[in-house]
């Protein structure tokens, strides 16, 4: 059990270390939703009315309604950041020494994964920490309820870049990854509109948005925010999360496809 | 006991065969060499040893651990050098090998014990602290066979180790590893360069997916240069 221990210490370590060796990596992570939030939520208050939706108890600014998507939009961004760092370790062979290490091969990926989301969290707080600085808050306690709920929306997301990583065969792939699931997933979700606006326009659009799992993410961390737990997301983020952590793992077992791309 | 017992192995990419009903023992402190031309199925089978891929037909034994039925087991016996260099280049060599040993389970005392014998073991001590990025190619090298000691493995794979390195680094890596196989360490060496073999090393020619010859290298030769015979035995098809 200690050497299961040891080995997830010097997983995240090694994360964490990569993660400060690639400072821009971390002001890119950080400008991407302030821009939205400070650019795209000025510009787009006045064309969007919002009534009081829970878990909202008054009227609240566009700005403070796309905050819990933004969260959710760095962890999709890191999540795909992470798989591409797989790629990258993978084309690099340094994904060869983590799976021939005796320890089992499904919690070495776990340790990946959960080194991954630790980063991502950190990243969340600090654009927390710069929208309070904007006057964007939340209550104080919602700040402690939303850890909890980082961790299952960053681990899904991370199994799901975990997933990608075990299928895309070479780094260049990487830009479609952009076009078919990140911008889909963040677009088609509540991170930007409630769900009921969406229906306004569009049926089909609102029940393809209601299935998406980082809906569920995204409403999962906007009620933590608010100290409510949304039981329902959180089902559906820890469902989506265990299906793609299975496929990733068949993924990269020996059996898989994962690193047999690379001979 | 043997170190890498390869029976029957069969593996195929597609409609291409890579390695055909391959089977080869290797004792235990014997230097084996592994000779094959580019494509031969060297990699391939460095591949199945470290159970990257698992073949579908046939079995392999590291250290008389089963691959298949005992793999963590198997794997804690194995030390591998890949052919493309795993190093993390923006860590220092002490880190790398810290970071690998931490894979394998080993922490504290008994892990910077074990880097400081290593590290004195290939000679680089002095290198500890430098970033991995700054070492030429030999060192780089020595780095990832001290690293791939770090567990004090029963068999030692490394698949083209000298690629890239200039003629003096070349001869150092290897007869330094032909002093560990003296020293009872089990050493499977891929290579298609047969100045890199010993009369007295076993020598297993692998040639279109399938061994054209296993012996002592003096007898394979049958008294020509070995580079002579090699390029004669894999000048036909298999």
């Amino acid at each position: 059990m200690k050497g299961y221990l040891t080995a997830l210490i010097a997983i995240v370590m090694r994360e964490a270390l990569r993660f400060v060796h690639q400072r821009e990596r971390f002001v890119a992570a950080l400008v991407r939703p302030l821009v939205w939030l400070l650019v795209f939520a000025a510009g787009f208050r006045a064309a969007l009315g919002l009534s009081i939706i829970p878990p909202y108890q008054t009227y609240i600014t566009y700005e403070t309604y796309i905050v819990p998507g933004l969260c959710g939009m760095i962890l999709l961004f890191n999540g795909m950041q992470s798989s591409l760092s797989l790629i990258y370790d993978r084309e690099m062979g340094s994904m060869k020494l983590l799976l021939t290490s005796p320890m089992p091969r499904w919690w070495l990926l776990m340790c990946k994964l959960l080194g991954a989301t630790a980063i991502s969290i950190l990243q969340v707080y600090a654009f927390l920490a710069i929208a309070a600085a904007f006057g964007i808050t939340m209550p104080v306690l919602g700040y402690v309820t939303v850890f909890p709920a980082l961790i299952v929306a960053g681990l899904m997301l991370g199994a799901l870049g975990l997933l990608l990583s075990s299928f895309i065969k070479q780094l260049e792939n990487f830009a479609g990854v952009m076009n078919f699931v990140i911008f889909p997933m963040f677009f088609l979700s509540s991170a930007l509109y409630p769900l009921w606006k969406m229906a306004e326009s569009s049926e089909l659009l609102h029940d393809i948005c209601a299935a998406n799992p980082f809906t569920h993410a995204v409403e999962l961390i906007r009620f933590a925010l608010y100290t409510q737990l949304n039981l329902s997301a959180l089902g559906w983020t820890i469902l989506a999360a265990g299906i793609f952590t299975t496929a990733a793992l068949w993924g990269y077992s020996p059996e898989g496809s994962g690193i047999r791309r690379k001979g | 006991m043997t170190g890498i017992r390869v029976a029957d192995l069969t593996y195929n990419y597609g409609a291409k065969t890579a390695l055909d009903g391959v089977s080869f023992e290797v004792g235990m402190g014997t230097f084996c060499a592994l000779l094959g031309p580019n494509g031969a199925g060297k990699s391939t089978l460095f591949n199945l040893l470290t159970r990257l891929f698992v073949a579908p037909k046939g079995r392999i034994a590291i250290a008389g651990h089963d691959l298949d039925t005992a793999p963590r087991a198997a794997l804690s016996k194995l030390g591998i050098v890949f052919q493309q260099s795993t190093l993390d280049l923006d860590l220092t060599v002490r880190q790398n090998l810290s970071y690998f040993a931490s894979l394998h389970g080993l922490a504290g005392r008994d892990r910077a014990r074990r880097i400081d014998h290593v590290l004195e073991r290939l000679d680089i001590m002095d290198r500890s602290r430098e970033k991995a990025r700054t070492l030429n190619g030999g060192h780089r090298r020595r780095t990832e066979i001290a690293r791939a000691l770090l567990h004090d493995p029963a068999v030692l794979l490394l698949d083209e180790p000298t690629v890239g390195l200039d003629a003096a680094a070349r001869a150092g890596i290897t007869d330094h590893v032909h002093g560990l196989a003296a020293d009872g360490t089990t050493v499977l060496w891929a290579t298609h360069l047969a100045d890199e073999v010993c009369p007295d090393d076993q020598l297993v020619v692998l040639h279109q997916a399938r061994v054209l010859a296993d012996g002592l290298a003096r007898d394979v030769s049958r008294g020509q240069p070995l580079q002579k015979a090699f390029l004669a035995m894999t000048a036909e098809p298999a």
